[in-house]
C-alpha cells in the first residue's frame, strides 16, 4: 500500500504549487482604483447577533462596498457587548436594539448621533401543547406571569443581549423574579437558545427574524405576538471619536448615511420576502413608522 | 489595559474566594474532560497499538486517517454528535442533547484520534527487536502487547496529556452539544465566550486564567506520575 518515492515527491511539489497559487491569488484580483477599499479602508461595525444570523448584513455589505467603497467588517455580539465595544472605541459605528441601554450610552456621551433604522418584533414561542396557557394571556406581561405560575420551563438568553434586556423588562413589569429549576439560562445566541427551547419543550422569547429563519426545524409555535411592549427597535449609533484611538468617523458616518438612505431602506424592507415569505425587518428611518410613539407607553421612565 | 489587571485580580478572587458558581463550572469542566479522556484512552490505546503492530491491507490509509483525525476541528465533532442526538436524529429518543453526557461523547470523539495517533507513534518507535525477543521468550500475543505498552508508557502519558489538553480547551463542540446552560452544561471555555459576548472582558480574562491554572494542575499531576514511573 506504500506510495512509491517518486510519486510522493510529485505530490509534495503539486501541493506546494497549489498553496503558492492560493496565497498569490488575492493580489491578482485586487484592482488599482482609489476607493477607500483599495486603500484598505473598512468600517468596523459592532452589532447584534440578529442582524448577522438573519443574513441581513451579508445582503447589505456588497451594496455598501459598491456605493461607498468601504469594506464592512461586522462584529456580531450581543447588544450589551456592542455598546461596550463602542465605549472602548473598538468600533466605528453600532447597530443595536437595546433602547434603555442605548439612551444611557448616549447620555454618557459615548455616541455622537443616534438614528432609528428599522424594527421588527419579539415573539413569545413555546410548545404547541402550551401547558402554561400563554395563548389565553391578555398581554405579554400576563403571558410571562402564566409561565412563571405554571413553573413551565423557560429558556432565557442570560447574556445581556437586547433580547435578554427585553425579557428582563417583561419579568419586571410582571413583578416576578424568575428563578428555580424551570428558569434555564442558555448563555447562548438566539439560534442556539431556540434549539434548546425546542429540545426541552420550553418557552422562550425570540426576535421574529431568527425564529422565521429556523422555524422548519423547531418544535415551537408563536404563542404571543403584536404587543407594543414586544417591539424590537434598531438604532444606528455613531461612536464618539473621543472614546479611543483610530476611530474612523468618516467610515462610521458612511455606514449611517448608507443605512438611512431610501434605496437601502427599500432593500431592508424587502429582505427575507423571497426566502421566508415575509419581510424580517420594517425600515423606518424617515417616518419613525409610529414606532417611537407606540413604544413610549411601555418605555422605562427616565429617572 | 484595565481588562488585563482587573482580570488578574478577579481571577485570584474567583479561585480563592470560593464562588460556588465558578467552582461548579470548574468541577464540571474537569468531570467532562477527564471522563472524555478516559473514554479516549480506552478506545485510542488499543486502536493505536493495533495499528502499530498489525499488518493488514489498507493499513497506511488507516494510519493516515488517524493522523488526520488528530486535527479534527471540534466544531465538526460537535456537529456530527448533534446530528445524531437531535430530537429527530437516530438517537434523539435518548434526550441527551444539551447534557454533560453529550459533551463527553463529543470530546471523546475529539480526543480518541489524538490518543490513538500518539500511541501509534510511541509503540512504532520501540526497537522492533524487543518485540521479537518477547515472542522468542514465548509471550502470548496479549502479553506481548501489554509489555510493549509498558515499555512505551512515558510517551503514552504524553498522549493522555495531549488528549486532555485538546478537550479541556475546546469550545466549539462544548457550545454546540452542551448549549452553555447555566448550572448544567456551562464549562470554563463556554463561560468565557459568554462573558466576551456580554462585553465583560475582564471577567472573561479572569476565567481564561482559571482555565490555565486548572489545566496546569492536571498536567502537573500527570507529569509527576510520569516522573515516578520513570524512576521505577
Amino acid at each position: 500500500m506504500d506510495i512509491p518515492r517518486w510519486s510522493r515527491h510529485t505530490i509534495l511539489v503539486a501541493f506546494a504549487l497549489i498553496l503558492t497559487g492560493l496565497a498569490a491569488a488575492p493580489t491578482v484580483v485586487r484592482g488599482q482604483d482609489a476607493t477607500p477599499a483599495a486603500q484598505g479602508k473598512a468600517t468596523l461595525l459592532a452589532t447584534t447577533t440578529s442582524t448577522a444570523d438573519t443574513g441581513l448584513l451579508d445582503a447589505l455589505a456588497p451594496l455598501f462596498l459598491q456605493e461607498t467603497g468601504y469594506i464592512l467588517k461586522p462584529i456580531a455580539v450581543g447588544s450589551g457587548a456592542a455598546l461596550e465595544l463602542g465605549q472602548k472605541g473598538e468600533a466605528d459605528v453600532l447597530l443595536v436594539h437595546s433602547p434603555a441601554a442605548e439612551q444611557e450610552y448616549m447620555a454618557k456621551g459615548y455616541g455622537t448621533e443616534r438614528r432609528l433604522v428599522m424594527y421588527n418584533d419579539f415573539i413569545i414561542v413555546g410548545p404547541e401543547s402550551d401547558p402554561a396557557k400563554v395563548t389565553a394571556a391578555t398581554s405579554a406581561t400576563d403571558a410571562m406571569t402564566r409561565i412563571a405560575n405554571a413553573q413551565a420551563t423557560f429558556v432565557s438568553r442570560g447574556d445581556d443581549s437586547g433580547t435578554n434586556a427585553l425579557e428582563k423588562k417583561l419579568w419586571n413589569a410582571a413583578g416576578i423574579t424568575p428563578q428555580g429549576s424551570w428558569y434555564v439560562e442558555s448563555g447562548s445566541g438566539m439560534a442556539d437558545t431556540l434549539n434548546i427551547a425546542s429540545e426541552r419543550n420550553a418557552y422562550t422569547i425570540s426576535d421574529r427574524g431568527t425564529y422565521l429563519s429556523l422555524r422548519d426545524r423547531l418544535a415551537l409555535k408563536i404563542l404571543r405576538e403584536g404587543d407594543p411592549s414586544l417591539l424590537n427597535i434598531y438604532h444606528v449609533i455613531l461612536v464618539n471619536p473621543k472614546n479611543g484611538r483610530d476611530i474612523d468617523v468618516a467610515a462610521g458616518r458612511a455606514f449611517m448615511d448608507f443605512l438611512l438612505e431610501p434605496k437601502t431602506q427599500q432593500v431592508i424592507g424587502s429582505f427575507g420576502v423571497e426566502e421566508f415569505g415575509q419581510a424580517l425587518f420594517t425600515p423606518c428611518a424617515g417616518n419613525s413608522c409610529g414606532v417611537e410613539a407606540a413604544a413610549t407607553p411601555v418605555a422605562t421612565p427616565v429617572a | 489595559m484595565t481588562e488585563l489587571s482587573g482580570g488578574l485580580s478577579e481571577a485570584v478572587r474567583l479561585l480563592l474566594g470560593g464562588d460556588p458558581e465558578v467552582w461548579q463550572i470548574i468541577l464540571l469542566s474537569l468531570r467532562v474532560s477527564l471522563t472524555a479522556t478516559v473514554v479516549a484512552l480506552a478506545l485510542g490505546v488499543p486502536a493505536g497499538a493495533a495499528l502499530a503492530l498489525a499488518n493488514f491491507p489498507g493499513r497506511s490509509l488507516a494510519v493516515a486517517a488517524v493522523y488526520a483525525g488528530m486535527g479534527l476541528p471540534p466544531i465538526v465533532a460537535g456537529l456530527v454528535v448533534s446530528l445524531f442526538l437531535w430530537r429527530n436524529g437516530p438517537f434523539g429518543t435518548l434526550g441527551l442533547l444539551y447534557t454533560p453526557t453529550a459533551m463527553i461523547v463529543a470530546q471523546a470523539v475529539i480526543a480518541t484520534p489524538v490518543v490513538a495517533g500518539l500511541t501509534l507513534a510511541a509503540v512504532g518507535a520501540l526497537d522492533p527487536r524487543y518485540r521479537l525477543q518477547l515472542l522468542a521468550l514465548g509471550a502470548s500475543r496479549a502479553q506481548t502487547v501489554w509489555w510493549l505498552l509498558r515499555q512505551a508508557r512515558l510517551p503514552l502519558i504524553a498522549a493522555v496529556v495531549a488528549g486532555f489538553g485538546a478537550v479541556i480547551s475546546e469550545v466549539g463542540a462544548a457550545m454546540m452539544v452542551g448549549g452553555n446552560i447555566k448550572g448544567e452544561t456551562r464549562v470554563l471555555t463556554t463561560a468565557t465566550v459568554l462573558e466576551v459576548g456580554r462585553g465583560h472582558f475582564a471577567t472573561a480574562f479572569a476565567l481564561s486564567i482559571v482555565l490555565l491554572v486548572v489545566t496546569y494542575f492536571v498536567t502537573m499531576t500527570l507529569t509527576l506520575l510520569q516522573r515516578r514511573h520513570a524512576a521505577l
